[in-house]
C-alpha cells in the first residue's frame, strides 16, 4: 500500500496542528477584542498572517499606535526563522513543483506546518503539503473568530489547558526523532539547554525571542551537520516508483 | 483607532510575514548538493524545534505544576511513538486534570 501522500493524509496530519492552533488563535481573538478593535481586525490579521508570535507582537505595537516602520521591522526579524525554515522545506520538494504552487506553499510555512512536513518520511506531495496548510488555516481562522466572540464565556481552566497542545506536538515530533538518531538527541538536548540558558544570560536575554531562536537552531544544526553529516543516499526503488505515480497523477 | 491605519498595519504585518517565507523559493532553484549543508538544513527543525518548546512550555497553561505533567506525559506518550493527535490530546488532558485538583 505505497500510494503517494493525498489531501485526506494532509488533513489528518494536519488536525492535531489545528488543534492546537484553536485556543491559540482565540486568545488571539480574545486579546484584540480586549484592546477594543474591531471583530474583523483580528479575523482579518489572522487570515493574512498565519502567524503566532508575530500576530500577538504585532498586535500590541498596533495597540500601542507604533509607526510602520518599527512594526515592519520588528515583526520581520521575529519571523525570521521562517526563511531557514522555507529553505529547509525546499529541499524536501519534489523538484518539478512550479512557482505558483511555490508561492502558494510559502503563505503556509508556519512553524508547526513545517515541522510536520518535515518530519514526513515519504516524499510530499501538493495535495498532502495543501492538506495540512488547509486545515491549519482553518484552525487558525475559525479559532480567531471564535475567540472574539466568546470573550468571557468559557471558563480560563478550559482554555488554559490547551496551551500545551502545540507543545505536545512538538515533543511527538523530536522525541521519535532524537530515539532513532543520537545525532538529532544531542541537537535537542543542547539547543533546550541554550535556549533555556538564553534567557537568563544578561545582554544574550534581551535579543528577542526571534533571534534567540535562531542562534539556537543555527547553533545546533551545524554542530549536528558537523559531528554527524548525513549520508548521502540514492532514493529507493519505492520513492522512484512513487515520484512516478505521483507525476501520472498530476497529469490526470 | 482610525480604519486606513489598521489596515495598512494588517499589510504590513501580511509582508513582512510572508517575505522571509517566500525568498527562499525565489532566490534558490535548484536543490543544495553540499552534503554539509543539506544536513545542517535537514537537521533544523529539531534544533529550532527544541528551542521553542523550551522554556516556553512551562509557560504555556494556568500554572507551573500543569505544565511539568503535561510535559511529562507528552515525553510519555511520545517515547511511545503514540503519534501527534494523541500525544498533543494526552498532554491536554494531563494539564486539565491536574488543573482541577484543589492546590
Amino acid at each position: 500500500m505505497n500510494q503517494p501522500l493525498s489531501f485526506q493524509n494532509g488533513t489528518k496530519d494536519g488536525l492535531p496542528i489545528a488543534l492546537g492552533y484553536f485556543p491559540v488563535a482565540m486568545t488571539f481573538g480574545m486579546l484584540g477584542t480586549k484592546y477594543g478593535f474591531p471583530a474583523w481586525c483580528p479575523i482579518l490579521i489572522s487570515m493574512s498572517s498565519l502567524t503566532g508570535t508575530g500576530q500577538f507582537m504585532g498586535i500590541d505595537l498596533i495597540a500601542q499606535g507604533a509607526n510602520f516602520l518599527e512594526l515592519a521591522f520588528t515583526i520581520l526579524l521575529i519571523n525570521i526563522r521562517y526563511f531557514l525554515m522555507s529553505l529547509s522545506l525546499l529541499q524536501k520538494l519534489p523538484s518539478n513543483f512550479s512557482m505558483k504552487k511555490k508561492l502558494l506553499i510559502a503563505f503556509g510555512v508556519t512553524d508547526e506546518n513545517y515541522a510536520v512536513a518535515m518530519q514526513q518520511q515519504k516524499p510530499l506531495t501538493f495535495p498532502y503539503i495543501i492538506g495540512i496548510l488547509f486545515v491549519s488555516y482553518i484552525g487558525w481562522s475559525l479559532g480567531t473568530a471564535f475567540g472574539t466572540i466568546v470573550t468571557d464565556f468559557l471558563p480560563a481552566s478550559v482554555v488554559s489547558s490547551f496551551g500545551i497542545a502545540i507543545y505536545g506536538m512538538f515533543l511527538a515530533i523530536i522525541i521519535p526523532a532524537a530515539m532513532e538518531k543520537k545525532a538529532i538527541l544531542l541537537i535537542v538536548v543542547l539547543s533546550t539547554a541554550m535556549s533555556c540558558l538564553a534567557r537568563v544570560i544578561p545582554v544574550i536575554k534581551n535579543l528577542g525571542n526571534g533571534w534567540i531562536l535562531i542562534i539556537c537552531g543555527v547553533t545546533t544544526s551545524a554542530i549536528g551537520a558537523y559531528f554527524a553529516p548525513i549520508k548521502e543516499t540514492e532514493p529507493t526503488a519505492e520513492e522512484t516508483e512513487i515520484q512516478k505515480q505521483t507525476k501520472e497523477e498530476l497529469y490526470l | 483607532m482610525n480604519t486606513s491605519y489598521l489596515i495598512f498595519c494588517m499589510i504590513i504585518l501580511a509582508g513582512v510575514t510572508y517575505l522571509p517565507r517566500v525568498l527562499p523559493f525565489l532566490l534558490f532553484q535548484k536543490k543544495i548538493k553540499n552534503p554539509f549543508i543539506k544536513s545542517f538544513l535537514s537537521y533544523m527543525p529539531y534544533g529550532m524545534l527544541a528551542a521553542m518548546i523550551f522554556p516556553e512550555i512551562f509557560t504555556s497553561t494556568g500554572n507551573l505544576y500543569s505544565a511539568v505533567f503535561g510535559l511529562i506525559v507528552a515525553i510519555f506518550f511520545s517515547c511511545k511513538k503514540l503519534g501527534l493527535l494523541p500525544v498533543a490530546c494526552g498532554a491536554v488532558l494531563a494539564v486539565f486534570l491536574v488543573e482541577q485538583l484543589p492546590l
